[in-house]
C-alpha cells in the first residue's frame, strides 16, 4: 500500500542516541525483545550452572561438592532464577519483537513504560543472585517460600522478598502493555478472531500476569510483615494458618504455570503450520482452549497441597477440576497432530524443536494427570516424581518452545538465516541428554526418592548417576545454542522478507532484518 | 516363558512384575497394605491409559512425519476446522478421565477415614527427627538418624541403610488400624512410608490424621517429604511391624524402661556431678541433638546457626544458657528442649557448651536446670 502521505519517520527527528546510552535509554519495541533476550540468556546460564552444582552433588550419594545449607540454596534459587528470570522474560522477549510485528503496530502501546519494566530486571536479578553472597547465603527454603521455614533466615529472605515486589512490578507493566498494544493498536481488518495465536496467547497470559502478581506480592508481604514487623498471619502461635499462606501461594502459582506454557502454545502454533505448509487445524478451538485452560487454572490450585490434610471433599473437587484441565490440552495437541496430518512437512531445527515439544510435552502433561489422582499425589507428592513432571513441562515444554520461536525468528531478527547443521546438532544433542535427564526422575520417584535433597540412600544411587550424566551433556549442548545464535548475528546466508517458505503473517511482510521503525504506516488486513 | 530383558524393564515399568533388586527400580515399591495396594493399581491403570493415548496420537503423529513430508513428494492438503472430530476429541478425553475418577475417588474417601481405629500415636516433627507418643500406652520416644556423620561425609563405607535408620523405630501390631495424629514443633514436615500409602504434612500448631493398616511383619523405610531446612534429608522413618505378642513385649519392655528412667531421673536431680562426668556425657548428647546446626567443632554456620565457641550466651551467666536451651528462641530454628530431654542430659550438654572450645563458662547441675522449668 502507498501512503499519500509521506509520514515523518521517528529517526527524522534526532540522531540516535548509540552504544550504551542507546540500550539504557531506548523506547523500541526490537531494542527492547533484544535486551529481554540477552536478560534471560545471562540469568539462563547462571541458573544452569547452579542446575550443574546440584546435579554433580547428586552424582552419588554422600556429601562431595556441597554443604545441605548450600544445596538448598542452590535449588531455592535455581527455582526462581529459570522461572522468574529466565523463562517469563524469554517470553516477553518474544512479546516485544513479534507482537507489534504480527499486528501491524508501529511499537508497544507505552513505549517509555516498556523500557522501565526491562531495566528493573537486571536490578531484581542482581539482588536474587547477589544474596547468595550475603551473611547467611541465599534463601534455602525452597522457592516456594512456605512459612515457617522461611522465618528462619537472614536478610536475604527479605531482599528476595524485594527483589520478587520489583519482578511482580516488571511482569504487571510489561502485561498491561501488552494487553493494551494487542487491543488497540491492531491493523486495520485485524479483528480478534484473525489474530496469530501468539498473540492471543499472550493476550490471554498477560490477563493472567496482571490477576496474580499482586496475589503473589500480597503473599511475601505478609512474609515480610511476620518476619519483621511482629504481625502472625501465618504463626499459629499467633492465632495465624501456616497453611494459608499455600493456599494463597498457589492461588498465585497455579496460573503462574500456565503463564509458563500458554506463550509456549502460541509460538508450536506458529511453527507448526510454516513447516507443515498448512494453516493451524482448528483456530476456534484453539483460541477457546487457551481461555478455558486460563478459567480453570485459578480454580485448581489445592492440586499443590493435596498432604496439608485438606477434608476429602475438597480434594475430590481439586482432583476433578484438575482432571478437567486435561481435555482443553488434549484439544490442542490433537490440533497440532492434525495439523501435520497430510501437510508436506520439512523439519528445519525450528520445527524440530516443536514436534519435540508436542511429544515431551505430553509426556509432561500424563505425568500431570498421574499427579492429579489424589491417590496417588499422596505417594508421589514431593518426591523426584514432580521434579521429573515439572521440568519436562518447563525444559521440554516451555524451553523448548523458546528454542523453536528463536531458530523461527532469527531470519526476521538478524537477516541471516539459521546454520542447520548447528541447530541440528544443538536439537539432538538436547533432545536425547534432557531425555537422560529427566526420564529416571519418574522412576526415583516411585522408588521413594524426596525431592530438595542433597544426599539420598544407596537404592537411588543408579538413576541419580545417568541423571547427572544426561544433565551435564545437556547443559554443555547449549553452548551450541549460543553459537548458533552469535553466528547467525555475525552473517549466514541472507534471509529473504519470508524466510521460510510456508510462513504466513506480517511480521514476513517486512524485510529481514526488520527494519528499525516498522508498520509507520499501518497494513490493511483483509 | 521366557522373557528378555527388554520386556522384563517394559513389564517392571507396567507393573506386571515385581523388580527383585531395589537398584534401579522403577514402580512404587510393593504394596505393605491396602491402600497402598489400591494406589499402585490405580497409578498402573492410569499409566495404561496414558500409554495407549500416547501410542494412538504419537503413532499418528510419526506416521505424518514419515509420510507426509516434502522430501517424499507429500503436497499438502489445505483442510482445517472439522466440527465432528473436535466434539469427538473433546467428548472421548471427557469419558476417560470419569473412568479414571472413579476408583480413585473411593481410594479417597477410604484414605480419609480414620474413625475406629485400634492404637493413637501422635507424631511430632522436630528439626531434624520424630517424636512418636504412643497415646493410650504412655511411652513417649524421639527417633532420630543413627547414620553415622562420617558416612555422609564419605570417610568410611556406607551401610546398607545408609540414611533410612533411626536409632529408635516405631513399633506397630501388624493387622491393626493405626492411627496417626500429625503435628510439627517447628517447621512443616511430612511423615511419609511408602510401602504403607501413608503421607501426611505435619505442621505446627495443628493437629493432622492419617491412618495405616500394615498386612505384613517387616520393617518399612520412609523419609521426611516435605522441606524443613538443613537435615531434611537426615531425618528418616522407620516403621517396625511385629506380631500382636511381639508388639505387646516391646511395650511392656518400654513401659518398664520409662519407669526407671522416671525414677532415674528423680534420684539425679538431687545428685550433684563432676564437671567431667557432665561432660563426658555432654558430648554425646551435644552431637545427638545440636550438633546439626551448631557444628561439632562448636562453630556454628556464619549467619545461618550461631556459633556456640566463645559466644555471649555460653561464657555468661548459666541462667540465660539454661533459658535459652529449655525453652528456645522464637523466629529461629533453636527449638524448646524441655519436653525432649531430661533435667540430667540438659545440665550435661550446656555444661559441655559453656566448657568445650575454649568457653569459660560455669557448669550446671540438673537442679539448676529443674528450677528454671517453666
Amino acid at each position: 500500500m502507498e501512503a499519500t502521505l509521506a509520514p515523518s519517520l521517528p529517526d527524522e527527528h534526532h540522531a540516535a542516541p548509540t552504544g550504551l546510552w542507546r540500550w539504557l535509554t531506548t523506547t523500541n519495541h526490537k531494542d527492547i525483545g533484544t535486551l529481554y533476550f540477552w536478560f534471560a540468556a545471562t540469568m539462563f546460564l547462571i541458573g544452569g550452572l547452579m542446575a550443574m552444582l546440584i546435579r554433580a552433588e547428586l552424582f552419588q550419594p554422600g556429601l562431595q561438592l556441597v554443604q545441605p545449607e548450600v544445596f538448598n540454596q542452590l535449588t531455592t534459587l535455581h527455582g526462581l532464577i529459570m522461572i522468574f528470570g529466565v523463562i517469563m522474560p524469554a517470553f516477553t522477549a518474544f512479546a516485544n519483537w513479534q507482537v507489534p510485528l504480527m499486528i501491524g503496530a508501529p511499537d508497544m502501546a507505552f513505549p517509555r513504560m516498556n523500557n522501565w519494566s526491562f531495566w528493573l530486571l537486571p536490578v531484581a536479578g542482581m539482588f536474587l543472585v547477589g544474596s547468595l553472597f550475603l551473611p547467611g547465603g541465599a534463601v534455602a527454603g525452597g522457592w516456594t517460600m512456605y512459612p515457617p521455614l522461611f522465618m528462619q533466615g537472614g536478610i536475604s529472605y527479605d531482599l528476595t522478598i524485594f527483589a520478587i515486589h520489583i519482578m511482580g512490578a516488571s511482569s504487571i507493566m510489561g502485561s498491561i502493555n501488552i494487553a493494551t498494544t494487542i487491543l488497540n493498536m491492531r491493523a486495520p481488518g485485524m479483528t480478534l478472531m484473525k489474530m496469530p495465536l501468539f498473540v492471543w496467547t499472550w493476550l490471554i497470559t498477560a490477563f493472567l500476569l496482571i490477576a496474580v502478581m499482586p496475589v503473589l506480592a500480597g503473599a511475601v508481604t505478609m512474609l515480610l510483615a511476620d518476619r519483621n514487623f511482629g504481625t502472625h498471619f501465618f504463626d499459629a502461635a499467633g492465632g495465624g494458618d501456616p497453611v494459608m499462606f499455600q493456599h494463597v501461594f498457589w492461588f498465585f502459582g497455579h496460573p503462574e504455570v500456565y503463564i509458563l506454557i500458554l506463550p509456549a502454545f502460541g509460538i508450536i502454533s506458529s511453527v507448526i503450520p510454516t513447516f507443515s505448509r498448512k494453516p493451524l487445524f482448528g483456530y476456534a478451538s484453539m483460541v477457546y482452549a487457551t481461555a478455558s485452560i486460563a478459567i480453570l487454572s485459578f480454580l485448581v490450585w489445592g492440586h499443590h497441597m493435596f498432604t496439608v490434610g485438606m477434608p476429602a471433599a475438597a480434594q475430590l473437587y481439586f482432583m476433578y477440576a484438575t482432571l478437567l484441565i486435561a481435555v482443553p490440552t488434549g484439544v490442542k495437541v490433537f490440533n497440532w497432530v492434525a495439523t501435520m496430518w497430510r501437510g508436506s512437512l520439512t523439519f528445519e531445527t525450528a520445527m524440530l524443536f516443536a514436534v519435540a515439544f508436542v511429544c515431551l510435552f505430553t509426556i509432561g502433561g500424563f505425568s500431570g494427570l498421574v499427579l492429579a489422582m489424589v491417590p496417588v499425589d499422596i505417594q508421589l507428592q514431593d518426591t523426584y516424581y514432580v521434579v521429573a513432571h515439572f521440568h519436562y513441562v518447563l525444559v521440554t515444554g516451555a524451553l523448548f518452545s523458546i528454542y523453536a520461536g528463536i531458530y523461527y525468528w532469527l531470519p526476521k531478527w538478524t537477516g541471516h538465516m539459521v546454520n542447520e547443521t548447528w541447530g541440528r546438532w544443538h536439537f539432538w544433542l538436547s533432545a536425547i541428554s534432557v531425555n537422560v535427564l529427566f526420564f529416571p526422575m519418574h522412576f526415583l520417584g516411585l522408588a521413594g526418592m524426596p525431592r530438595r535433597i542433597p544426599d539420598y540412600a544407596l537404592q537411588f544411587a543408579d538413576f541419580n548417576r545417568v541423571a547427572s550424566l544426561g544433565g551435564f551433556v545437556f547443559g554443555a549442548s547449549q553452548i551450541l545454542l549460543l553459537i548458533v545464535i552469535l553466528k547467525c548475528i555475525r552473517g549466514g546466508v541472507k534471509a529473504e522478507a519470508r524466510a521460510w517458505e510456508g510462513a504466513e503473517g506480517l511480521e514476513w511482510t517486512v524485510p529481514s532484518p526488520a527494519p528499525y521503525h516498522t508498520f509507520v504506516v499501518p497494513p490493511e488486513v483483509k | 516363558m521366557r522373557l528378555g530383558r527388554r520386556q522384563v524393564v517394559m513389564a517392571c515399568w507396567l507393573g506386571w512384575i515385581q523388580p527383585a533388586a531395589a537398584d534401579w527400580a522403577l514402580n512404587l515399591p510393593a504394596p505393605k497394605s491396602d491402600i497402598a495396594a489400591r494406589i499402585y493399581d490405580i497409578h498402573t491403570l492410569i499409566l495404561l491409559v496414558c500409554l495407549g493415548i500416547f501410542v494412538v496420537v504419537f503413532g499418528a503423529m510419526f506416521y505424518a512425519l514419515f509420510k507426509h513430508r516434502k522430501s517424499v513428494g507429500h503436497e499438502a492438503h489445505h483442510f482445517h476446522e472439522h466440527t465432528t472430530v473436535e466434539v469427538i476429541w473433546t467428548v472421548i478425553p471427557l469419558l476417560i478421565l470419569v473412568g479414571m475418577a472413579w476408583p480413585a475417588t473411593r481410594a479417597v474417601l477410604d484414605q480419609k477415614d480414620t474413625t475406629n481405629p485400634d492404637l493413637t500415636i501422635k507424631v511430632t516433627g522436630y528439626q531434624w527427627k520424630w517424636e512418636y507418643d504412643y497415646l493410650q500406652d504412655g511411652v513417649k520416644f524421639i527417633s532420630a538418624s543413627s547414620t553415622p556423620a562420617d558416612q555422609i561425609a564419605n570417610k568410611v563405607a556406607k551401610g546398607a541403610h545408609y540414611l533410612l535408620e533411626v536409632d529408635e523405630p516405631m513399633v506397630v501390631p501388624v493387622g491393626k488400624k493405626v492411627r496417626i495424629l500429625l503435628t510439627s514443633h517447628d517447621v512443616i514436615h511430612a511423615w511419609w512410608v511408602s510401602e504403607l500409602g501413608v503421607k501426611q504434612d505435619a505442621i505446627p500448631g495443628f493437629i493432622r490424621d492419617t491412618w495405616f493398616r500394615a498386612n505384613e511383619i517387616g520393617t518399612y523405610r520412609g523419609q521426611c517429604a516435605e522441606l524443613c531446612g538443613r537435615g531434611h534429608a537426615f531425618m528418616p522413618i522407620v516403621v517396625e511391624v511385629k506380631s500382636e505378642a511381639d508388639y505387646q513385649t516391646w511395650l511392656a519392655a518400654k513401659q518398664a524402661g520409662k519407669q526407671a528412667k522416671a525414677v532415674a531421673a528423680v534420684a539425679a536431680v538431687s545428685k550433684t556431678y563432676s564437671a567431667e562426668e557432665l561432660k563426658a556425657s555432654g558430648e554425646k548428647i551435644y552431637a545427638a541433638n545440636c550438633a546439626a546446626c551448631h557444628q561439632a567443632d562448636g562453630k556454628g554456620l556464619p549467619g545461618v546457626f550461631p556459633a556456640l565457641a566463645g559466644s555471649k550466651v555460653a561464657n555468661g551467666p548459666a541462667a540465660a544458657h539454661i533459658d535459652r536451651v529449655l525453652h528456645g528462641k522464637d523466629g529461629t530454628a533453636m527449638s524448646a528442649f524441655q519436653d525432649q530431654l531430661d533435667d540430667a542430659d540438659l545440665a550435661a550438654v550446656i555444661t559441655w557448651e559453656r566448657t568445650a572450645w575454649g568457653n569459660k563458662g560455669s557448669p550446671v547441675q540438673p537442679a539448676d536446670v529443674k528450677a528454671q522449668r517453666k
